[in-house]
């Protein structure tokens, strides 16, 4: 998997100091290049009035038409609070097996929660999230090893429950799929 | 879970029918659509589906009309209906024609995957019980390496304990592989389809840990914008694992045995009593017994929680298990590291069989994953393990010693940076000045 690449579109105004770290944690993980790049995105076309939440499929489906001639795998990073028809919010999405996904920071902040801001443990929640996402990308699907990031995780503290890792046998099937 | 369940998805908007089948791929589910009922009854003639989730509204037959003709043909299948518009009368006619459940859409992601947990181990249990599967193997214990009677002992006692409702309270010095077992019983148990939450009692400050345990209502203070949940209500149908036990404040004993009598509670700033069903396994390397008899446990709360106690015995105490634990650390972290699998030296091995571990398991790993760093990438060398080389040479030292050459490292790796090694010191400024003066240090000296 020497020359994988990974980009990281920036549509969320996260500062370079967070993305960074995001990268290391990707990079380490799915042993790949990691990109960052800065994306420009009118957000009103996916916006839903009734909900007041943006539609993830829409975006997902946009983020997907990208070129993708110089990466493998693409993750938008958003910091709204994001929906699909079926669910009342999600964290992130992705194409099984397939090249995009989607992660919003937006309710991963403990400010969300009325509880004390704490930088450091939304990175850890956001990378956990990117992970995940990207995991789905590689074709995982949910694990229930405790502590393995592709567990599910319907709210933030189950996020908290896991780590940013994959386990084992994840990653097993990671190296299996991704030859 | 062992088997793979099938689900057919009946909605005829597309969105809808998209966002739930990428949703149940990724849950590892094999699942089908259809955009309406009749070519949803086209596919359940030519194939099993284990659960059915249709919308009501459809044009043509709706929902229920379909719900009404499954069931004639297939009278155990689980059918769930899911509206827009939940309306009493329809949801009381849905569940009279033997629907498993109604729902209302949008759903919030937590409620489906309950939802689907609860289907899943309708079928999972009716399943065992036609083939009459007696609780007689452990499973998902394929993590907990060793071949000493003490711990095929704790297995043992595990199975035998899984099965029941009852509190757990596992004993051990830290690393012996207490959350490791506290697993091991809530996989073999019949709440194994929900979830084990953990809570480090120790890691949090007695206010946090209210919250956290409890959670709190949406405007519960300014800027809760939303609800959050408790990891009581979290672990409903499950297990929650209340690791180190022994650090709780004497009033949040009292909170959580009221709590255990009663399994219900309110989240922090709320008025309604929530309820939920858990089973309660804790942890400690403390002597419970000995601070109840000090005043500094409850009795009611320790006799409560103990019902039942495994005791895990120190790595030292069962050597037996160190060769096959080894194998074991090896394995994992050259494949986590991506590296051609090592082996050990002989000395190596007895080397560490000569050890005493105070920090047990955990320390054995870490000095498995080490040596694999700083090897050689064949061969795990009695060099690879510096720990054991050093402790035998510092257990003569003295404590003055020790701190003389630590703080002397520090300050070398902060460039003498005073402010940077006192934080990595974890003393103030002052006290680390009074350090450098006690020990003469200079700088480059
Ligand atoms: N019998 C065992 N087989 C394999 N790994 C073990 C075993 N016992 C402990 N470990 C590992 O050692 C580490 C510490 O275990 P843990 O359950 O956290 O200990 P404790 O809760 O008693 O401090 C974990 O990484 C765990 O996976
Ligand atoms: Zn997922
Ligand atoms: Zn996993």
């Amino acid at each position: 998997m020497a020359d994988m690449t990974i980009k990281l579109l920036n549509y969320g105004y996260f500062e370079k100091k967070m993305l960074s770290e995001l990268a290391v944690g990707v990079s380490s993980e799915f042993e790949a290049e990691v990109k960052i790049v800065e994306g420009y995105l009118d957000l009103n076309a996916y916006f839903d009035a009734v909900r007041k939440q943006y539609n993830g499929n829409q975006i997902l489906r946009y983020i997907d038409s990208h070129d993708a001639a110089d990466y493998q795998k693409l993750v938008g990073l958003f910091n709204v609070d994001l929906f699909i028809p079926i669910l009342t919010y999600i964290f992130g999405q992705a194409y099984l097996g397939g090249k995009s996904a989607i992660a919003s920071g937006y309710r991963l902040t403990n400010e969300r929660y009325g509880l004390t801001k704490n930088e450091a443990l939304f990175h850890a929640r956001f990378l956990k999230e990117v992970n995940h996402e990207l995991g789905h990308c590689f074709g995982l699907i949910h694990c229930h090893n405790p502590g393995c990031v592709m567990q599910s995780s319907t709210y933030v503290e189950d996020i908290d429950q896991k780590s940013p890792h994959l386990c084992g046998n994840c990653r097993n099937l990671f190296h299996e799929g991704n030859r | 879970m062992n088997k793979k369940i099938s689900l057919l998805i009946v909605d005829d908007e597309e969105s809808v029918r998209d966002s739930l089948y990428n949703w149940f791929l990724e849950d590892g589910f094999s699942a089908a659509c259809a955009d309406s009922a009749a070519s949803a009854l086209a596919m359940i003639e030519s194939k099993n589906f284990d659960i059915i989730l249709t919308d009501i509204k459809m044009p043509g037959m709706d929902g229920l009309e379909l719900l009404r003709r499954i069931k004639a043909i297939k009278k155990d299948a689980i059918i769930i209906i899911m509206t827009a518009f939940a309306t009493v009368d329809t949801a009381v006619q849905a569940l009279k024609d033997g629907a498993f459940d109604y729902v209302t859409k949008p759903f919030d992601p937590d409620d489906l995957s309950h939802l689907i947990r609860n289907a899943s181990r309708q079928i999972m249990l009716a399943e065992e019980n036609t083939q009459l599967r007696e609780h007689l193997k452990l499973e998902n214990v394929d993590d907990i390496i060793g071949n000493s009677t003490e711990i095929k002992q704790v297995l043992e006692e595990v199975q035998k304990v899984a099965v029941t409702n009852s509190s757990v309270i596992i004993t051990g010095e830290s690393g012996t592989g207490k959350e490791l077992i506290a697993r091991a019983i809530h996989a073999n148990s019949p709440r194994r389809f929900f979830p084990l939450v953990s809570v480090h009692c120790g890691a949090l400050s007695e206010s946090l840990l209210e919250s956290e345990l409890f959670g709190h209502e949406k405007g519960a203070f300014t800027g809760a914008i939303y609800t959050r949940k408790g990891r009581f209500e979290m672990a409903d149908n499950g297990t929650i694992f209340l690791d180190e036990i022994a650090t709780i404040s004497i009033k949040m004993q009292i909170e959580l045995l009221r709590v255990l009598e009663t399994k219900s509670f309110m989240r922090v700033g709320g008025s309604k009593l929530i309820t939920s069903d858990f089973r309660v396994i804790c942890a400690t390397n403390r002597d419970l017994k000995q601070m109840v008899d000090e005043g500094r446990f409850r009795e009611d709360l320790y006799y409560r929680l103990n019902v039942v106690n495994i005791r895990i015995p120190p790595l030292r105490e069962r050597k037996d298990d160190i060769p096959v634990l080894v194998q074991h650390f090896i394995r994992k972290y050259c494949t986590a590291m991506s590296r051609n699998p090592v082996s050990i030296e002989e000395g190596a091995l007895s080397k560490l069989q000569e050890y005493d571990f105070p920090g047990n398991v955990r320390e054995l790993e870490n000095m498995i994953e080490r040596a694999i760093v700083v090897g050689n990438g064949k061969e795990i060398r009695i060099k690879d393990l510096p720990l054991l080389k050093e402790t035998s040479q510092t257990l003569t030292e003295s404590l003055e010693e020790l701190e003389r050459k630590h703080v002397k490292a520090v300050l070398e790796k902060y460039d003498w940076n005073i402010s940077r090694a006192a934080k990595a010191l974890q003393v103030d400024r002052v006290t680390l000045y009074n350090k450098i003066k006690k020990y003469g240090f200079k700088e480059n000296s």
